[in-house]
C-alpha cells in the first residue's frame, strides 16, 4: 500500500506540469463540448481526437484523451438536466428528476448535484485504481496465454449474459466485430484473410472508424429520425446556488458511499456504467427519506445516479490498465490508443512503463478536480451552444466525423467506410442489435485471438487446456456462469413459485 | 417495411455474410499445422454469426414486432441527411474536404435549416477556414484538398 502512495507521489511530479494542466483543461473543454452534442459522445469524441494526439508525448496524450472522456461524461449530465436529452446513455437516470428539477426553475442545484456527484464517484473509484491496480497487475503476473483468453471469454460472456438485448443478438454482433478484426494480414503467420483480394480491405479495419460511423453518424442519423429539437431551461449557476447546494449534499452520504460502491463494482465488469446508474436510481429511492418524491425533482436523485455512473466510468479503466480489459466502449478506444503507442496494458504495463502508469493515475486525480471546477463555471457557455439549432449543428459535425475518419490513416476508402458503419449503427440501434459489444470485439479482437491460438498450442489443439490449472478453470467457469446468467435467474425464479398475491397486496 | 420484416433480413444478410467468413477461412485453412492455421479462428466466428442470425431469423418469425420500421416521414428526414452526406463525402476527392465541407454546410442549412442562402455560405466558408486553419497549419495534418487549395499555393 505504501508503494503506491510511493508511486502516486512520483506521478504526481510527472503529472504536473504547466503543458500537461493546459491539456487537461483544454481536453475537459472539448470533452463537455463533445458530450453535450448530439452525434459526439464520450466514445466517439475520444476516437475522432485520438490520431490528433499522435505527435504529443503517450503521458501526455492520455491525460488529454482521458480529461475529454470526463468532460463528456460531465457533458452528458447538462443536456440531461436541461433539455431532458440524455447526453449517454448512463445519463438517462439522471433526467428523472434532474429535469423535473430544473422546470422548476432549480436548475442550479441539479447540475450542481450533478457534478459533484460525479466528482464524488470518480474520486472513489481513481482512489480504487491507485490501490487495486499494482495488486491485480502483480497477480496477472501470474497469467499465461490460456488465463487471458479466459478473461477475455468472461469479459464477453458476461457482455451477452447481462445484456438486455437479445443475446443471440449480442453475439452476432459480438462476431461480428471479431470477423473484422480478422479481416487483413494475420499477425501470426503473415497471411492474409478475409480480403478478397482488395488493397483496401489489406489494411483491415481500424476501430475508430468504426466508432465514428457507428456511434457518430449513426447517432446522426437516429437524431434527424427522431426529430429532436432542443427546448431547454434556463441555466445559470451562482455561486450561492452552488455552495447551498454543497450544503445539502452531506446529508446524503449513505446514497453517495453506496452509489459509489455499486459504480464501482459494475464498472470494473464490462458494460457498467449504464446498469450502475440505474441500479442507484432504485436503491436510492427505495431506501430514501424522499424516495416518493424522486421523479418529481429531488437533489437526491441526481446526486445518486450521477455518482454510479462516472464512479463506473472511471473503475472501467481499472480493468483497461491492469488486464488489457476494456469495460466500456470509451475505454476500448483508449485501450486501442494505448495499443497504438506501443504501450501494452497489462502486468508488465506496470513493471516497464511505471512513469506512464503512475502520471496517468495521478493526472486522473488532478483533472477531476479541474473538470468540476472548469464544468461549474461554464455551464452558461455550453447551453447556449445546445440552442443552436440541429439544423447547423449536424452537418458540422458529420464534417469533424470525415475528418476525424481520414485522420486516422490518411485515407479516403475510411471516409466511405464511415458512411456504411453509420448506416449499420443506424439499422442496428432501430434492431436492438447492441453495439458495445461489435466494438470490444473489434478492438480486442487480435489480442483475444492471439492469446487462444497460443493457448491452443500450449494444450496442442485440445479446448481442455482452458480448465488445465485451477486459476483458468475459476475464470472459464465464471465465464460460463455469466454467459447462462438470465437463464439461471430464470430458472432460480421458476423454482421460488408465483408470489403471494394476498400478502404483496396487504403489504403495501 | 414491418420491424420483424427488416429483423429478418437483416440476420439472413448476416447469415449469408458469415457463410463467407467460413468459406474464406475454410480457403486459407482452418486445421492445424504445429498450430491452429490462419482460418481455424475466423472460421468459428463465421459458424457462430451464423448460427446465431438463424436464431433471429426464427425469433423475428415466430414473434416479431409487426409495427412498421420506420414511417416514410421519419425516415425521410434520415435521408435528408444521409444523402447530402454521402454527396459529400463523395465530392472530396475532386474538390478538397474543406471547399466539399462548406458546400455541404451551406446547402444544409439552406435547403434543411430554411435559412437564407448568404447564412449558410457564411457560416460554411467560416468554418471550413477554421478547420483548415486548425489542421493544416496548427496541426499540420494533410487533408484532402481540392484545386482551390492548390491555386492558392498549398
Amino acid at each position: 500500500m505504501l508503494d503506491a502512495l510511493g508511486s502516486l507521489l512520483q506521478g504526481f511530479e510527472i503529472a504536473l506540469t504547466w503543458h500537461n494542466l493546459l491539456l487537461m483543461m483544454l481536453g475537459i473543454v472539448l470533452g463537455v463540448l463533445i458530450g453535450v452534442l448530439p452525434g459526439l459522445g464520450g466514445a466517439n469524441g475520444v476516437a475522432i481526437l485520438l490520431p490528433l494526439t499522435f505527435s504529443m508525448s503517450p503521458t501526455s496524450a492520455i491525460i488529454m484523451l482521458s480529461c475529454i472522456y470526463w468532460g463528456a461524461l460531465f457533458g452528458g449530465a447538462i443536456t440531461s438536466v436541461l433539455f431532458n436529452i440524455p447526453g449517454e446513455p448512463w445519463s438517462v437516470a439522471t433526467t428523472f428528476d434532474g429535469h423535473p428539477l430544473a422546470k422548476k426553475g432549480r436548475a442550479g442545484e441539479a447540475l450542481t448535484a450533478a457534478f459533484t456527484g460525479s466528482f464524488f464517484g470518480a474520486f472513489v473509484a481513481i482512489i480504487l485504481i491507485t490501490f487495486m491496480s499494482p495488486l491485480i497487475a502483480k497477480f496477472a503476473l501470474q497469467f499465461g496465454p490460456p488465463e487471458f483468453f479466459a478473461v477475455y471469454l468472461l469479459a464477453f460472456c458476461s457482455f451477452v449474459g447481462m445484456s438486455k438485448a437479445s443475446p443471440f443478438k449480442t453475439i452476432t454482433s459480438m462476431m461480428l466485430g471479431f470477423a473484422l478484426a480478422c479481416v487483413g494480414l494475420d499477425s501470426v503467420s503473415g497471411n492474409l484473410r478475409l480480403t478478397f483480394g482488395s488493397n483496401e480491405l489489406m489494411r483491415g479495419f481500424d476501430f475508430l472508424v468504426a466508432v465514428i460511423g457507428l456511434f457518430g453518424i449513426g447517432e446522426i442519423l437516429l437524431s434527424m429520425e427522431e426529430k429532436l429539437s432542443f427546448h431547454g431551461g434556463s441555466a445559470k449557476l451562482n455561486p450561492k446556488v452552488v455552495l447551498q447546494t454543497w450544503a445539502e449534499l452531506p446529508r446524503y452520504w449513505v446514497t453517495a458511499l453506496r452509489s459509489a460502491i455499486i459504480g464501482c463494482w459494475m464498472g470494473v465488469t464490462p458494460g457498467g456504467a449504464t446498469p450502475a446508474s440505474f441500479m442507484s436510481y432504485g436503491l436510492a429511492k427505495r431506501f430514501s427519506r424522499n424516495g416518493n418524491n424522486f421523479g418529481k425533482g429531488e437533489v437526491e436523485g441526481v446526486f445518486a445516479p450521477e455518482i454510479a455512473a462516472h464512479a463506473a466510468g472511471t473503475s472501467a479503466m481499472l480493468p483497461m490498465l491492469t488486464l488489457g480489459i476494456p469495460g466500456s466502449p470509451t475505454a476500448a478506444v483508449l485501450l486501442g490508443g494505448l495499443l497504438i503507442w506501443g504501450l501494452q496494458p497489462g502486468p508488465m504495463l506496470f513493471i516497464e512503463q511505471k512513469d506512464f502508469v503512475w502520471g496517468f493515475i495521478a493526472s486522473l486525480y488532478i483533472s477531476n478536480l479541474v473538470g468540476l471546477i472548469v464544468v461549474l463555471t461554464t455551464v452558461p457557455l455550453f447551453a447556449a451552444i445546445l440552442r443552436i439549432p440541429f439544423t447547423v449543428i449536424a452537418p458540422i459535425i458529420i464534417v469533424i466525423c470525415a475528418i476525424g475518419a481520414f485522420t486516422v490513416a490518411n485515407a479516403y476508402f475510411d471516409i466511405m467506410l464511415m458512411l456504411l458503419f453509420g448506416a449499420i449503427g443506424y439499422v442496428f440501434k432501430k434492431l436492438d442489435y447492441p453495439l458495445a459489444p461489435l466494438v470490444l470485439a473489434l478492438v480486442l479482437g487480435k489480442s483475444a485471438e492471439a492469446a487462444f491460438r497460443q493457448a491452443m498450442i500450449t494444450g496442442d489443439g485440445n479446448l481442455l487446456v482452458f480448465f488445465s490449472n485451477p486459476l483458468v478453470a475459476t475464470i472459464t467457469m465464471l465465464a460460463i456462469v455469466m454467459l447462462l446468467w438470465p437463464l439461471i435467474t430464470n430458472a432460480i425464479a421458476t423454482l421460488r413459485g408465483p408470489p403471494n398475491v394476498a400478502g404483496v397486496a396487504k403489504g403495501e | 417495411m414491418t420491424h420483424r420484416g427488416v429483423d429478418m433480413v437483416v440476420a439472413i444478410l448476416i447469415i449469408a455474410l458469415g457463410g463467407l467468413v467460413m468459406y474464406d477461412s475454410y480457403q486459407v485453412g482452418i486445421g492445424w499445422e504445429s498450430g491452429p492455421q490462419s482460418g481455424y479462428f475466423p472460421f468459428y466466428i463465421g459458424m457462430l454469426m451464423t448460427l446465431a442470425s438463424v436464431v433471429t431469423v426464427v425469433q423475428a418469425t415466430v414473434g416479431g414486432s409487426t409495427e412498421t420500421f420506420v414511417d416514410w416521414p421519419s425516415f425521410r428526414r434520415v435521408l435528408t441527411v444521409f444523402v447530402p452526406a454521402a454527396l459529400f463525402v463523395a465530392a472530396i476527392p475532386y474538390i478538397g474536404i474543406y471547399v466539399a465541407g462548406a458546400l455541404f454546410i451551406a446547402a444544409f442549412m439552406t435547403f434543411v435549416g430554411k435559412y437564407q442562402v448568404w447564412k449558410g455560405l457564411a457560416v460554411g466558408a467560416a468554418l471550413s477556414v477554421v478547420f483548415f486553419l486548425i489542421f493544416q497549419k496548427w496541426f499540420l495534418i494533410q487533408l484532402p484538398i481540392g484545386p482551390l487549395e492548390r491555386a492558392l499555393g498549398y
